[in-house]
């Protein structure tokens, strides 16, 4: 029997794909303009920070081209590993969980085929946002050394296969722990295990404190110095592969091997990766089928968040308990709580590791500057924060609308249990950030007065804005609640929020600009009415920031139909 | 008790349902019939509160349900086709959750859950989590969870779907006591004998329109049809017969 080529395999996948680009092309110009607006800056921003510092590598006599390949090959290594991680989890939807396997694995479809239309989806969903990354930076290298027209091909022919390594990695780990566990425990527990290892990555990378290698003190001479730049990270890494092809290709020095091995090892792994498919598929495509039952009675919950409840009315008291369960049943979502301290710990880490008391005397305008500033910064975390949980809350609603429209609850009471389910942990979050971060610096009464009482107002602004924006672009469809942030509507939140954000500051930029020459003059502070005009004006925006987007969420949720 | 004014539901230039107007007495069971894409759905939808007719209006005991929807909706329970739940509750606890939606909760609720997941064979069942409940259980919870805080009338979609022979007779039996006790329900559904079986009144939907509503002698009179016609007879003639030699052609090819 003739079997259906790979395309014709994966043929829902790419119409639906080319379906969903036509119907954001009749939506309207303006989101393809903003999106490719912000695409593109991004990649100007690599581009150019990339730029200078290859140009400034390539001033440097015999050290600059291995620094070069040694920040190419750490870029590309880095690359590698966030690859693994999505790969493993991407495997899991796109080879056990997805929609269209009944269909395809009833149908006499040979695993082959079978196999390599399901890697090449995975490869491309944990995939392309690491490929758009490279393309900024291998075009700074291409531009610096001069690759010429064929440098993008000879590029992308060398990264492919260090885009195929993984993937069949990703897979064929996904394939046994399967095999262990059933497909759902097994998602509760990827998810659990890719963020803790991203989060002890990041607390690894920030802990070891890579500043300091930039302090000329730290190298003992020039010789030891280049020692470590020539010696590879690992020989046996694709990492180094592609950056050893790169730079022969960019430095003209003739040496096909790196690309050799890169392509061998691809096509090797992907035959081991298939042969491992055609063993361990069938029996891991069943046991994904059995569900994650779980015995569950829920009265601790009743107990203790139940009664504390207990005077809010019987509609408004169910629905915070149910958000709440929910919440911490789905270990897709709890478990970014565990990147989500590590972040804080590190942005703690880094206030503390400030520069600021090198001398003997406290230096009272950059405590207060930074004190400042950081509102802002505490503002863009929390503002990132809100995006991933509270954004999506009215999208997660969308399969149950039925139920909730055809019940006589108020959609206020809906919105109302949303914004605290999510504003109150917010909340405590800024605070202790704020605090936390004003202690360290050991700012004024003053300051912590004031970053208080602004990251209050600010957080009660962002929570209803993240809520307000949600309702505005829903995406029901989505079951993945961490997809959700990233789509159209998750952007436009995200720069209102910088824009709220920017405001705010330059608002309060004055009074604090004030009380800082005040203090330096030796004189008492006052306030005057300039100052109180500016707190008014910040108290002002930040309400209606909180007001208005609710307002505008719950007229749109009033025009929802399913 | 449910009552259809001149309701219209147009999705762009495409009428879905047009100018539907239906009593639905109380203490009926009132059929919903017609051939898929009829605009069945979309009324039962339109009944509910979730969808927003493009014109016309829906009663329910005499409350708009879209211009006083707090005070209609209470009288309401609806079961959808499709049996979408939190996955992460349990059956206990959606149970809760929507008689919470009606402001109710207490021991009464806890009562009457108990009463209704034993009813429909889910006690063992009640702190599982939604995500390992098969289709019909899904199903019969979403029945249960209509009926928790006791409706006054049921619109009900497609109700046998997925319920295996013993819950679908227990359903039957459910509505036509819920209904000898001053209740309405008003249901749709494909099975003919379902509802030649059970429905008091009929009305045949084709192409968003009523094209006949009544009892069984009404319908036959209004197709001039003789006494012993069947429902099945009448709803091919109504919404155009399947020709048996084009689908033997179909099949033998």
């Amino acid at each position: 029997m003739r079997q259906p080529s790979l395309a014709q395999v994966l043929q829902p996948k790419w119409r639906t794909a080319l379906q969903r680009l036509r119907e954001e092309r009749s939506g309207g110009g303006g989101k393809i303009v903003l999106l490719s607006a912000v695409g593109f800056g991004f990649w100007a921003a690599v581009f150019g920070v990339l730029y200078r510092v290859l140009k400034y590598f390539r001033g440097v006599e015999e050290l600059g081209p291995l620094l070069a390949a040694k920040l190419l090959g750490l870029v590309l290594l880095s690359f590698i590993s966030i690859l693994i991680l999505s790969n493993v989890i991407t495997a899991l939807s796109s080879f056990f969980l997805a929609k269209d396997l009944d269909l395809l694995v009833s149908a006499p479809v040979d695993w082959l085929r079978l196999y390599l239309a399901k890697l090449g989806e995975t490869l491309l969903h944990s995939s392309w946002m690491v490929a758009l990354m490279a393309v900024p930076i291998l075009a700074a290298y291409g531009v610096i050394y001069h690759g010429g027209w064929l440098f993008p091909l000879y590029a992308v022919f060398t990264i492919l296969p260090m885009l195929v390594l993984p993937a069949v990695l990703g897979c064929a780990v996904t394939l046994v722990l399967v095999n262990v566990f059933p497909a759902r425990r097994t998602r509760d527990l990827l998810s659990i295990i890719a963020l803790g290892a991203a989060g002890v990555l990041i607390l690894l990378f920030r802990l070891i404190r890579p500043e300091q290698l930039a302090r000329p003190e730290g190298f003992r001479n020039l010789l030891d110095f280049i020692t470590v730049l020539r010696t590879p990270t690992s020989p046996f890494l694709p990492s180094e592969w592609a950056t050893n092809a790169i730079m022969n290709y960019l430095r003209e020095i003739p040496d096909p091997l790196p690309l050799l091995l890169l392509w061998t090892t691809a096509a090797g792994v992907v035959t081991l990766g298939a042969l491992l498919h055609r063993e361990l598929f069938a029996t891991g495509f069943t046991k994904a089928q059995e569900g994650a039952e779980r015995f569950i009675r829920g009265t601790l919950w009743r107990w203790t968040v139940g009664s504390l409840l207990r005077p809010l009315p019987a509609a408004k008291r169910e629905f915070v308990l149910k958000d709440i369960k929910l919440f911490f049943r789905d270990t897709t979502q709890w478990s970014q709580l565990i990147l989500l301290a590590v972040l804080v710990v590190v942005y703690l880490f880094n206030i503390k590791a400030l520069p600021l008391f090198r001398g003997e005397q406290v230096p009272f305008f950059y405590v207060t500057l930074v004190s400042f500033l950081n509102l802002g910064l505490s503002g863009f975390v929390l503002a990132s924060i809100a995006a991933r949980f509270i954004f999506p809350a009215v999208s997660l609603e969308g399969r149950q609308m039925w139920l909730l429209r055809s019940s006589p609850l108020d959609l206020r009471a809906l919105l109302w249990s949303k914004y605290w389910v999510g504003t109150v942990p917010l909340l405590v979050l800024a605070l202790l950030l704020t605090g936390a971060t004003n202690l360290l610096l050991k700012a004024t009464p003053f300051m912590m007065i004031v970053s208080l009482a602004t990251i209050c107002a600010l957080t009660l602004a962002i929570a209803a804005m993240a809520l307000g924006f949600g309702a505005l672009y829903p995406q029901f469809e989505t079951e993945n609640a961490a997809q959700i942030p990233t789509s159209f509507g998750g952007l436009v939140f995200m720069m209102a929020t910088i824009v709220l954000l920017a405001v705010v500051i330059v608002v309060l930029a004055r009074p604090v600009y004030v009380y800082m020459s005040t203090v330096n003059a030796g004189l008492p502070v006052r306030m005057d009415a300039s100052m109180i005009a500016a707190f008014a004006a910040a108290a002002t925006l930040c309400a209606a920031a909180t007001v208005i987007p609710l307002r505008v969420g719950l007229k749109k949720m009033e025009s929802f139909e399913f | 008790m449910i009552r259809l004014e001149n309701l219209t539901k147009l999705y762009g230039s495409f009428v879905a349902v047009d100018d539907i107007s239906l009593h639905v007495p109380k203490g009926v069971l009132y059929g919903c019939l017609g051939p898929n894409g009829a605009g069945k759905t979309t009324t039962l939808r339109m009944i509910a509160g979730i969808l927003r007719p493009s014109n016309g209006r829906v009663l329910l005991g005499g409350d708009d349900v879209h211009e006083n929807p707090m005070v209609a909706k209470r009288r309401l329970g609806f079961i959808p086709d499709r049996p979408f739940v939190y996955d992460k509750l349990t059956g206990a606890e959606f149970l809760r959750f929507v008689a919470g939606l009606y402001g109710q909760d207490g021991d009464a609720v806890e009562r009457r859950m108990n009463e209704l997941l034993e009813v429909f064979e889910l006690t063992s069942w009640k702190d599982e989590l939604v995500e390992a409940y098969s289709h019909g259980m899904r199903q019969k919870l979403i029945i249960s969870s209509a009926l928790i805080h006791r409706p006054e009338c049921i619109v009900v979609d497609e109700p046998m779907v997925g319920l295996d022979p013993k819950a679908a007779r227990l359903l039957k039996d459910i509505f036509r006591q819920f209904v000898d006790k001053g209740g309405t329900v008003l249901m749709s559904t494909h099975t003919l004998e379902v509802a030649e079986a059970m429905c008091d009144r009929i009305a045949i939907i084709q192409h968003g329109k009523i094209v006949a509503a009544g009892t069984m002698e009404e319908i036959r009179a209004q197709t001039a049809a003789g006494g012993s016609v069947g429902l099945e007879e009448l709803f091919l003639k109504l919404t155009g017969g399947v020709h048996a030699r084009e689908l033997a052609e179909v099949l033998g090819s």
